[in-house]
């Protein structure tokens, strides 16, 4: 495929399904765009941050003077100097009423509660400038002891932020009896105790952080009546309404633009402490300013992903049928809740059931505070840690029973004929063939050959193992019907906004809310547009990124785009279409029931009467001849908030070759089948699909954020943060099937981030399965050679021999530990605490 | 990141270097390759007033042969090395590990006298390069030469015999011609340093090891030679059984880093099966 590539402008076949090259990738590309830290202002302004070297302190003095007087030094700004205006980096979502969120302001006044936090602001002519003079800054600390570990945290020993008493953020529940969605858990467990089979696990989720390839970069223009705020961020609509919120500038003085951005995975959706600062900095000169991170600084102060500790309970009838699930988390939101930190293990909630019928569920989840980096969504959000948790799970509930993993889920998923289907957790699935999706998966994948070979190699003691690993997962997409947001107590509503502008020329402008950053929205949008006003798809400008031009929106995260977003330009699009129908039948003198809209063209049923849509929009402009009382203009707008979510679902398969002798793990064969309803542009959900596939393989095998004892980040560069290249991966086989969305009119159901949520599971199975042989039936992650090495050496069974059956449970949250701090059923107390199976 | 301002000297002889490296003393640093040094600059680990390139000493380039050595200037680029027809003829120990080294991007900027002279314990030159027995020729302030011998050159952790105000100019490796050679390289991901890297070349008689040379990468603060496992070897077939018993005791007396790709006991372990796996691939078993 080439960018190149020559396409004709005519519109005689659909565009949605055409596997166009993106429109942005050129410019990208060749980097003749602007991303933030191109922005260059007459008199800007260089800043850099002290950064706290220390996990938690307090702040005893700051000493400026040296630093202030250094080359090309304008001012040093210090927490204390800004504290009226600088205003907080808001927590969006707090998950429960007395949620305990520690105040987070931009620069620290006399407390820091991780390494990394700002103590400091450097103002120089030049970044070099402002960067030597940072190394001037004398900041006295008093080292407090650290809390950096999640399970300590609970206890309270030591706490993050002394003033607040506790580290517990907050605890949140769902629990299908109460709701009226399910049975009683705790009951189901009980019975399956006496006759039935009980599994216990715990899982870790590492932490893991967003390294998204642009790092983050703030320039500020104070001067002027609007405040202009660039930011390579995800969240342009909400930085400016959090802008106007906490720092008591007016909304209407403000305006964001986000330029080209590349890329976030979630990791750009917060409000940093950065764009503050610069933002309080700026006003307080007068001045424009920039500020561009470095790696170093990305990796330690953007906010970090998963980190929590999950404990999984699943009862089931000795037939393999599922019978209760229970689930308790312990999710790190490092030191303080970041925008929307409590919501994410919350949003796994409705996805641990997955699309398996379990009868009865329930999901508890403390939020704890620790003295880390802060943690928010990172790619998938909540749905990830839960995919993998239940995912892993069936492959242990299969080994149990002694089958394979495929029957056994199977067995216990909705079948395609029972959709719409209302799950116990309450959600409502609106399409799915998980048969259809598994069947194509395993031929595509070679199930049963590759089965064969493992047995082989099984049998004849080959130091090269094969594993195959199955994940057959669904999502929730497009967040988010605004009406479950208000429930779930979120800040914010979930709906998204598109207008379409008709140019007198026959161009047409489409601004949309979601703020595209490096998803291809342009291209997908286009594809969306030319369809619908049967215009040509090079004729399709699509803007975003700028609230003042794409004035209302909610901005892109959460696999949201497409089904939120993407509906809100078709009913632009038609609200267009149905203005233009009134201006075309008087033009044309016909009765608007006698036109028909097909290709662009309002044509008179039976005649070669017509007129295009760029014609109508001329004819606007002009305003020489319209129907009395009509006003000029044919331009829409649509506000669209879901009813529903879309569930994506898709069967990925995983096969990996172990080297017994070292622990080196190889994948051998990836196929995925992928149902994510109407494909609008094939070429972009390979796109996703793949770099989905990585960054979840990566949390597998080779991602993971390591503190030392004293807090500090020591995969600090990418030198131990292991980030994968194209070098580390094979070619995925990946197909799809598609069962429209019946919840937007396209019928789409969202992919960013599907890739990410199935594929972490599928290569655990799959080297869990190569290894169970020497009884070993779980390897924490990322799976490093070395833990895969030492794995086997513990698991001391012969090969040969399943050990699985005699396995004592993985060990369980401590009894009075915050899962296990609330009232349970009497009569089944007694079994559900302390682990023992 | 941006490093500390620093001035900036580009010499075109050894002799300027040497003359510039004694004026300014400890407040100047040579740049090779920059890969290891700009990195070190930019997160300002290391903030010298002066930085002496040698980039544009044309003497430090090139490869030749001097009767039973190659002589390679200390300035040649990995990829140079790797382009050389003498050096995978007469060195294909160091052909195979240099290709070993990062990327692409790297190989044409680094040096192979930047990478030995930085000594990184974790690098992949210095085993190859020690279990060959090349020589390492440094020049002084007063422009006199010494010649450093092969065990004598790694001394610790980022530090060789090359002294302050000093630059190495030549590696001068003895000619292996005909011997196998594999490089052996553990890793997570592909652009990482060697969790664990073994460098073994072997001579061949028939099907049995008449000679051999093994190097260790990252099992101690400096390259290691196993010379215990090069006697063992000595005499016995190619096959997979003789082998493993010659080498199992490779990491005896070895002091590896543990860290978070491997502690010590297991980067051990690895070292016994990667040396197997090396010497067969070397002697084309
Ligand atoms: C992303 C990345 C990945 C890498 N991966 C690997 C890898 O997989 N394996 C590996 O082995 N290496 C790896 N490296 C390091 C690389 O090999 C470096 O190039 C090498 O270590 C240094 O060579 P250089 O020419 O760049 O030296 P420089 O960085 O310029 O210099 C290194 C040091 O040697 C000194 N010096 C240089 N030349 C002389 C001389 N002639 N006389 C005296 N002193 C001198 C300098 O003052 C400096 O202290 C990697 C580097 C990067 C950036």
């Amino acid at each position: 495929m080439t960018i190149t590539e020559d396409r004709p402008a005519s519109n005689d076949a659909a565009e949605v399904g055409k596997a166009r090259t993106r429109k942005e990738d050129q410019r990208l590309i060749t980097g003749r765009t602007k991303w933030t830290d191109n922005i260059v202002l007459p008199g800007m302004l260089h800043l850099a941050m002290v950064r706290s070297p220390y996990a938690h302190a307090n702040i005893t003095n700051i000493d400026t003077s040296e630093a202030k007087t250094a080359s090309g030094v304008i001012t040093v700004v210090t927490g204390e100097d800004i504290k009226d205006v600088q205003g907080v980096n808001a927590n969006a979502w707090p998950i429960t009423p007395d949620q305990v969120t520690p105040t987070h302001l931009p620069v620290c006044i006399d407390h820091v509660a991780c390494a990394g936090e700002i103590v400091a602001v450097v103002v120089a002519r030049t970044p070099a400038e402002a960067r030597d003079a940072a190394e001037l800054v004398d900041v006295d600390y008093d080292v407090l002891p650290a809390v950096l570990d999640l399970k300590e945290a609970v206890n309270d020993t030591v706490l993050a932020h002394p003033d607040l008493g506790t580290n517990k953020s907050a605890f949140w529940k769902l629990d299908s009896a109460e709701q009226g969605s399910g049975g009683n858990v705790d009951e189901a467990i009980a019975k399956a105790r006496v006759d039935g089979i009980v599994i216990e696990r715990e899982f870790r989720q590492q932490r893991l952080i967003p390294a998204f390839m642009e790092p983050r970069s703030v320039v500020v223009d104070p001067t002027g009546d609007q405040m202009v705020v660039w930011s390579a961020t995800q969240v342009p609509h909400i930085l400016r309404f959090l802008i106007a919120a906490t720092m008591g500038i007016p909304e209407s003085k403000v305006r964001v633009i986000a330029p080209d951005v590349g890329g976030g995975f979630g990791g750009k959706l917060q409000t940093t402490p950065e764009e503050f600062a610069t933002i309080a900095v700026s006003r307080r000169l007068g001045k424009p300013c920039k500020y561009t991170e470095t790696r170093s600084e990305s990796l330690l102060s953007g906010h970090h992903g998963r980190d929590q500790w999950q404990k999984i309970t699943l009862a089931a009838e000795n037939d393999g049928t599922v019978t209760g699930l229970k689930v308790d988390l312990i999710a790190n939101m490092g030191a303080y809740v970041a925008v929307v930190g409590g919501g994410v293990p919350v949003l796994g909630a409705w996805m641990y059931n997955s699309i398996y019928k379990f009868p009865a569920y329930q999901f508890n989840c403390q939020t704890v505070l620790t003295n880390m980096t802060w943690v928010d969504a990172y790619r998938g959000a909540g749905r990830p840690e839960a995919t993998f948790a239940i995912e892993r799970m069936m492959d242990e509930f299969a080994a149990v029973l002694g089958r394979d993993p495929l029957e056994v889920r199977e067995q216990n998923w909705i079948r395609h004929e029972e959709f719409p289907f209302t799950t116990v957790a309450g959600m409502t699935y609106d399409s799915g063939n998980y048969e259809a999706a598994t069947e194509k998966a395993k031929k595509l994948f070679g199930y049963d050959e590759l089965r064969a070979e493992q047995k082989q190699r099984r049998e004849s003691g080959d130091p090269v193992q094969l594993g195959i690993g199955v994940s057959t997962f669904t999502e929730m997409c497009g967040l988010a019907p605004s009406r479950i947001l208000g429930q779930l107590n979120y800040g914010a509503g979930g709906w998204e906004h598109a207008s379409i502008r008709m140019l007198a020329t026959g161009k047409v402008e489409v601004l949309t809310g979601s703020s595209a950053h490096g998803q291809g929205h342009e291209t997908a949008w286009s594809q969306i547009v030319a369809d619908r006003l049967g215009v040509a798809f090079e004729d399709v400008e699509v803007l975003h990124g700028d609230t003042q031009i794409a004035h209302r929106g909610m901005d892109t995260y959460g696999s949201r785009s497409l089904v939120v977003g993407g509906e809100a330009v078709v009913r632009a699009a038609d609200k267009v279409i149905a203005k233009a129908k009134v201006f075309a039948a008087h033009l044309l003198e016909a009765s608007e029931d006698d036109l028909e809209f097909t290709a662009g063209r309002f044509q008179v049923k039976g005649t070669d009467k017509g007129l295009a849509i760029g014609e109508v929009a001329l004819a606007a402009f002009a305003g020489h001849n319209l129907p009395d009382g009509a006003e000029p203009n044919i331009d829409a707008d649509a506000t669209y908030d879901p009813v529903d979510f879309s569930f994506p679902h898709g069967t990925h398969l995983c096969a990996m070759e172990v080297d017994t002798e070292t622990g080196a793990t190889t994948m051998r064969k990836y196929a995925c089948v992928d149902d994510v309803g109407t494909i609008v542009n094939p070429l972009i959900v390979e796109g996703q699909i793949h770099g989905g596939l990585v960054q979840g393989i990566a949390q597998a095998l080779w991602e993971g954020a390591e503190y030392d004892e004293n807090g500090t980040l020591v995969t600090g560069s990418f030198v131990d943060y292991t980030l994968p290249t194209s070098a580390d991966t094979i070619s995925f086989i990946s197909e799809h099937t598609v069962s429209p969305s019946t919840t937007n009119t396209l019928g789409t159901k969202g992919v960013g981030e599907a890739g990410t949520i199935a594929s972490t599971p599928a290569v655990v199975n799959a080297i869990v399965d190569a290894l169970r042989q020497f009884g070993v039936d779980d390897v924490l992650m990322p799976c490093t050679p070395e833990r895969v090495w030492k794995a086997i050496q513990a698991g001391g069974a012969k090969p040969g021999v399943p050990a699985e059956g005699e396995r004592e449970a993985a060990p369980h949250f401590d009894e009075g530990a915050p899962n296990d701090d609330r009232p349970a059923t009497p009569d089944t107390t007694a079994t559900t605490q302390g682990g023992a199976q | 990141m941006i490093p500390a301002s620093f001035d900036y000297l580009a010499p075109t002889t050894v002799a300027e270097a040497l003359a510039a490296l004694a004026e300014h003393g400890d407040e100047a640093k040579v740049l090779a390759g920059g890969q290891s040094l700009l990195p070190i600059l930019r997160m300002r680990l290391n903030a010298p007033g002066i930085v002496i390139d040698l980039g544009k000493i044309a003497e430090l380039q090139g490869i030749s042969e001097d009767g039973d050595e190659l002589v390679i200037g200390a300035m040649t680029t990995y990829a140079a090395v790797l382009a050389s027809g003498a050096v995978s003829t007469h060195a294909a120990l160091l052909s195979k590990a240099i290709a070993t080294v990062a990327d692409p991007q790297i190989r044409h900027r680094g040096t192979i006298g930047g990478a030995l002279v930085h000594a990184d314990p974790a690098g992949d030159v210095g085993a190859p390069a020690l279990a060959l027995g090349a020589r390492y020729v440094i020049a002084g302030a007063d422009g006199a030469t010494r010649t450093v011998e092969a065990d004598d050159f790694f001394e610790d952790l980022f530090t060789t015999a090359v002294g302050e105000g000093e630059l190495l100019t030549q590696i001068r490796v003895p000619k292996h011609t005909g011997w196998g050679a594999h490089y052996e390289k553990f890793v997570r991901v592909s652009h990482q340093w060697s969790i664990v890297g073994i460098a073994a070349t072997v001579r061949s008689e028939g099907g049995t090891i008449a000679e051999a040379r093994v190097g260790l990468t990252n099992m101690g603060s400096t390259p290691l030679r196993a010379k215990a496992v090069e006697q063992a070897l000595v005499g016995q077939p190619a096959t997979d059984e003789a082998v493993r018993s010659a080498v199992a005791s490779v990491a005896e007396g070895t002091n590896p880093p543990s860290d978070l790709n491997g502690d010590a006991v297991y980067r051990k372990h690895l070292a016994s099966v990667l040396t197997r796996r090396a010497v067969l691939a070397a002697a084309g078993a």
